[in-house]
């Protein structure tokens, strides 16, 4: 690895969350049954023309902003031809040489906690392709099944320059472009739903060269660990190929999740040949300098800027904000928390340590919690009057991430309330003084040891609940 | 006459299966519909914009709104083959 | 004169008049259909019983008194390329024999709010293919004015039906002449308005960005009222222009006093026949006893229309037609290997000679390392045209041309030539891909076969061309001939 530089550049699809497809009025929703939301025009039916969404456009507008991109003042569509069976026209309307947004950059960092930029070619507007089911898989099918529900949705494709260095890198990257896209809010970005899709083209190179390698193309990766491996492994099966003199082809690889391999991809009968041309059914898009200013204004908070404000508004160190900054929906969650309870720090702790460990655990989004944040600042709040124990919150908190009930509930439900009563705990300590007569002489023989297992037996009778501060003075004011 | 690689290349692509015979043809009248063509290139066009549109539009757009499905019955009426509302094809690969 | 031979104006009023029922027009037409359609062939399919239908439901509108639309109770053919729900729409192609639309065209729509009676759908060459007819996949059309001629193309069926008073009015669509020639080849009026007035939405398209749909007619009043029925915006049209368009009646003013008319000369050279040039400069000579002013002109560019549009046209056609696979409507062979055979073999049999011949140019012409060479170079000789154009209506306020070179030819003549038959669209194809409006009105005959004067206007200018046309047609009496149906039948 060390003589040898990889070189990865990623293409990435995004389905846009738009009520209706890209040229048409049918729903983008999934689910349903096969074929129910198609119209004449998704289905590609002849005499059909394409109608823009306008909120596809400002969609695509609002993504190049936020990927520090030109956008175009003049683009267009052209036609990409190809012959697939879930392709209803038999060509793509996609945007050739004249993308909405171009030139575009976003920061990672790198494994060393470098900062590192990654260029951003361009983003473009497409539709989306119907959806093909198979009996078992493509290659033993008998036959084939075609779902056109998915045709006609809106994509944006974001090409990167081939600036990552690392399979890490790469990962970091997509990472933050989910991220940043997610802030944008035009769509969620789940790469299990298929929403965020991802192909890497990768290729190495003796460090210090400054030519490329031949490249392949990576796809079929399904998740961001898939992606890592994939790279990870294709990096490795090029140098082992440059290594042993064998020449590396350039192809298209698929990636076998099981198996943990890129596999050569039946190589296509055709040299591809799109034939693009612009689409004349659709008329040019001209995007004024106003235009772009209305949503420049419309552009939320990105992470990277918000992350810098935690910082600095709420002292965080760099590491609490860049976690609670890298969900809109955590650093939303946190804000709640802190306007309601506004020691930044210790809402942070309580997000980082129990919330992710718990969502993690259960398998669950920050949406999906059942502990809202004012239960949780509710909660803090009992901290500090004395109400519970900080150890003992713990468990309370728990219990309100599974049920979604109030602090207050959980701790009277499970009589959790802190004894902070001194007839009741002088009750116990009566108790604690007969059983264990030894401790006790050895107390006032000057053991100051035998106080902390005095204590210890206390709050065992009491199941944690005593105030350990007040257990403390009482027994040493009973024993002194 | 093109080259019978180009016309099995372009036959390729256009999805066509030719008979030999329409493989001839077609060479020897894309040729000379070609040659036809090649007055074009007389002409200087070295400054001039194409127009891929002759109308000035632009910016034509619609709301985001959605509107009617088609019934199923109808989307797969014209099906030369269908299973569980689904258009059934041969084997891809 | 018989029913079915009436204008559509006439029968409006005679209709209103209570002269004349609705179910009577139509049963004239039907009958009319019965008796010569076994000669014309202009139909591929007919809907007789829906015809009725509508036909009475206008006439119950006028025994209640109601105001009617001026096509209301027209018996109206269409081009089979303009999807009609619940009615098979072949485009004359065996890939698309049995395919039935799930939604009706913008313009279907905007008949059947005029109710309009919508008699059937008109043969064409496969999807407008062509410019005889011939390249139908179901049958051959025959010019009413000689059976062994061609009725021209590619909307031969609807020209034919109408000259024939098998229909009053008809639909047809232009990408470089298919309503003008086959108007001018059978003696009706044909117009090919300017690219984005009518909705081509539920058009089966060829070329996108040169198809425009247009009225047959036997009269410039009737064709104004077809135009006024289907014009205007439609937002399922990205390319239909959203400005208002005017009452095109109002442009039935018999004065063109000052008109400055110009002649291309391009369109008078080598190829044109002599007798139609004698014809043409016949109707130049009304046009200026009618106060007009006409001179010659030039469009320097016009030597280049043709192999511009044979790239061009191709080439979107090539993209157009990709989607008939055989997967989600038409015809698809039995018994395919794999998707890649089921997809070349559906397509090999079920597009005719033609339609491959196009599909193949197209495709070369936008294939890699050709594109340059071939489709933006045309797109950019497409600019110059325009110019040409553009540089004369400084001047003008419309041209005037023969439609064609020649009258109709007899059957077989240029099928087997593929150039001489593009040939016979040189005076038309120049227009579309300027986008500019052109009307094709009966000017005379030679050897009993009709010749069409082309008028061509600057963009969105149908008015003064439906006004020059008028004012032509009221001083002369081409129109009102109506054809013999003989001939030898091939």
């Amino acid at each position: 690895m060390t003589r040898y530089e990889p070189v990865i550049g990623l293409e990435v699809h995004v389905e846009l969350q738009t009520a209706s497809k890209i040229f048409c009025h049918s729903s983008t929703a999934f689910g349903g049954d096969p074929n129910n939301h198609v119209c004449p025009v998704c289905l590609g039916l002849p005499g059909t023309l394409p109608v823009l969404n306008r909120n596809v456009v400002e969609a695509a507008i609002m993504v190049g902003l936020s990927l520090n991109c030109s956008v175009a003042r003049f683009c267009k569509f052209d036609r990409k031809h190809y012959f697939y069976p879930d392709l209803p026209k038999n060509y793509q309307i996609s945007q050739y040489d004249l993308p909405i947004a171009y030139d575009g950059y976003l920061d990672v960092e790198d494994e060393d906690g470098q900062p590192v930029r990654i260029g951003i070619t361009r983003v473009h507007m497409e539709e989306d392709a119907g959806k093909l089911l198979h009996q078992g898989t493509i290659a033993t099918t008998p036959y084939s099944l075609v779902d056109y529900n998915r045709t006609g949705v809106p994509l944006l494709e974001i090409v990167s320059e081939p600036d990552m260095r690392s399979p890490q890198e790469a990962r970091a990257y997509l990472d933050k472009l989910k991220t940043i896209i997610q802030y944008t809010g035009v769509s969620d970005c789940r790469m299990e739903e298929g929403s965020l899709r991802c192909d890497a083209n990768v290729s190495v190179r003796v460090r210090g060269s400054d030519t490329f390698g031949t490249k392949t193309e990576i796809k079929n990766m399904n998740s961001f660990r898939a992606l890592q491996k994939a790279v990870q492994y294709e990096i490795e099966r090029q140098i082992e190929c440059l290594e042993t003199g064998e020449r590396i082809v350039q192809e298209t690889r698929t990636w076998d999740e099981t198996r943990g391999v890129t596999l050569s991809m039946r190589s296509k009968e055709e040299a591809h040949d799109y034939r693009y041309f612009p689409e004349p059914d659709l008329v040019p898009i001209v995007i004024s300098p106003l235009w772009i200013e209305e949503i420049t204004q419309q552009l939320p908070e990105l992470p990277d800027a918000r992350c810098c404000r935690y910082m600095d508004a709420y002292k965080l160190p760099a590491y609490d904000a860049g976690v609670l900054t890298s969900s809109k929906e955590l650093g939303n969650y946190f804000e709640e928390c802190v306007s309601l309870y506004p020691q930044p720090k210790t809402v942070s702790n309580w997000l980082m340590g129990e919330l992710l460990r718990l969502l993690n655990d259960t398998n669950s989004e920050i949406g999906e919690a059942r502990v809202r944040p004012a239960q949780l600042a509710g909660m803090l709040a009992l901290i500090d009057k004395g109400t519970i124990s900080g150890k003992l919150a713990k468990e309370v908190f728990e219990e309100m991430f599974r049920t979604g009930k109030d602090a207050q509930a959980v701790v009277k439900e499970k009589g959790l309330e802190q004894i902070s009563d001194e007839a009741s705990i002088n009750a116990v300590i009566e108790q604690v003084i007969a059983d264990h007569p030894g401790p006790v002489s050895d107390y006032r023989a000057g053991k100051e040891r035998a106080l902390g297992f005095m204590v210890g037996q206390v709050m065992k009778l009491t199941r944690g609940k005593a105030n350990p501060g007040l257990v403390n003075r009482l027994l040493k004011d009973r024993l002194g | 006459m093109l080259s019978r690689e180009v016309v099995d290349h372009v036959a390729l692509l256009a999805r066509l299966e030719l008979s030999e015979e329409e493989k001839e043809r077609y060479a020897s009248q894309l040729a000379d519909i070609l040659e036809y063509a090649e007055r074009l290139q007389e002409l200087d066009t070295e400054d001039v914009i194409p127009t891929a549109h002759v109308l000035p539009l632009q910016n034509v757009f619609r709301h985001d709104t959605v509107g009617q499905h088609l019934p199923s019955e109808e989307t797969l009426a014209n099906a030369p083959d269908r299973e569980d509302n689904c258009f059934k094809v041969p084997r891809i690969i | 004169m018989e029913i079915c031979e009436l204008t559509a104006h006439k029968l409006h009023n005679l209709l209103t008049s209570k002269e004349i029922r609705a179910e009577e027009v139509c049963l004239a037409v039907f009958k009319r259909i019965n008796q010569v359609e076994d000669k014309v062939k202009a139909y591929l399919s007919l809907v007789r019983e829906e015809a009725l239908e509508k036909a009475r439901a206008v006439d119950r509108k006028i025994d209640r008194g109601e105001a009617i639309s001026p096509l209301a109770g027209i018996p109206v053919a269409l081009k089979d390329n303009l999807c009609t729900k619940g009615l098979k729409t072949t485009c004359a192609s065996k890939i698309l024999y049995n395919f039935v639309p799930p939604y009706n065209a913008t313009v279907v729509d905007k008949l059947r709010q005029e109710d309009a009676v919508i008699t059937g759908k008109t043969n064409m060459d496969e999807f407008a293919m062509g410019s005889s007819t011939e390249n139908s996949a179901f049958q051959k059309t025959c010019n009413p004015w000689s059976l062994d001629c061609v009725p021209g193309g590619s909307s031969g069926g609807s020209a034919a039906a109408v000259a024939a008073g098998e229909a009053i009015c008809a639909l047809g669509s232009d990408t470089g002449g298919s309503i003008r020639q086959p108007a001018a080849f059978c003696g009706v009026v044909g117009m090919k308005p300017t690219y984005g007035t009518v909705s081509r939405y539920g058009l089966v398209a060829f070329a996108s960005s040169l198809d425009q749909i247009g009225p047959f007619a036997r009269d410039v009043t009737d064709c104004a009222l077809m135009l006024n029925a289907i014009s205007g915006h439609d937002s399922m049209d990205s390319t239909s222009v959203p400005t208002e368009l005017p009452d095109y009646r109002n442009a039935l003013v018999e004065d063109i006093d000052g008109f400055r008319i110009g002649v291309p000369a391009e369109y008078f050279a080598a190829g044109l026949d002599d007798r139609v040039r004698r014809v043409i400069e016949e109707a130049i000579t009304v046009l200026e006893q009618r106060g007009a002013r006409v001179e010659e002109t030039t469009l320097p560019h016009t030597e280049y229309a043709l192999s511009t549009y044979y790239i061009i046209a191709p080439a979107e056609a090539s993209s157009n037609l990709a989607r008939y696979d055989g997967v989600r409507y038409g015809y698809r062979v039995e018994e395919a290997e794999d998707v890649v055979d089921m997809f070349s073999r559906t397509r090999s049999r079920g597009f005719g000679a033609e339609v491959k011949r196009r599909v193949m140019l197209g495709t070369y012409a936008l294939s890699a390392g050709y594109y340059d060479a071939y489709y933006l170079k045309a797109l950019k000789v497409r600019t110059l045209i325009r110019r040409d154009f553009e540089r004369a209506f400084e001047k003008f306020d419309f041209l005037i041309s023969p439609t064609t070179p020649s009258t109709a030819f007899r059957f077989g003549e240029k099928v087997d030539d593929p150039l001489t038959m593009y040939l016979s669209d040189v005076f038309t194809l120049a227009v579309n891909l300027a986008g500019l409006p052109g009307v094709s009105i009966p000017a005379g005959f030679v050897d009993g076969m009709p010749v069409g004067l082309q008028l061509i206007g600057k963009p969105f200018s149908e008015s003064t061309l439906l006004r020059a046309a008028y004012t032509f047609e009221q001083s002369t009496a081409h129109h009102l001939k109506r054809p013999p149906l003989t001939g030898e039948v091939k």
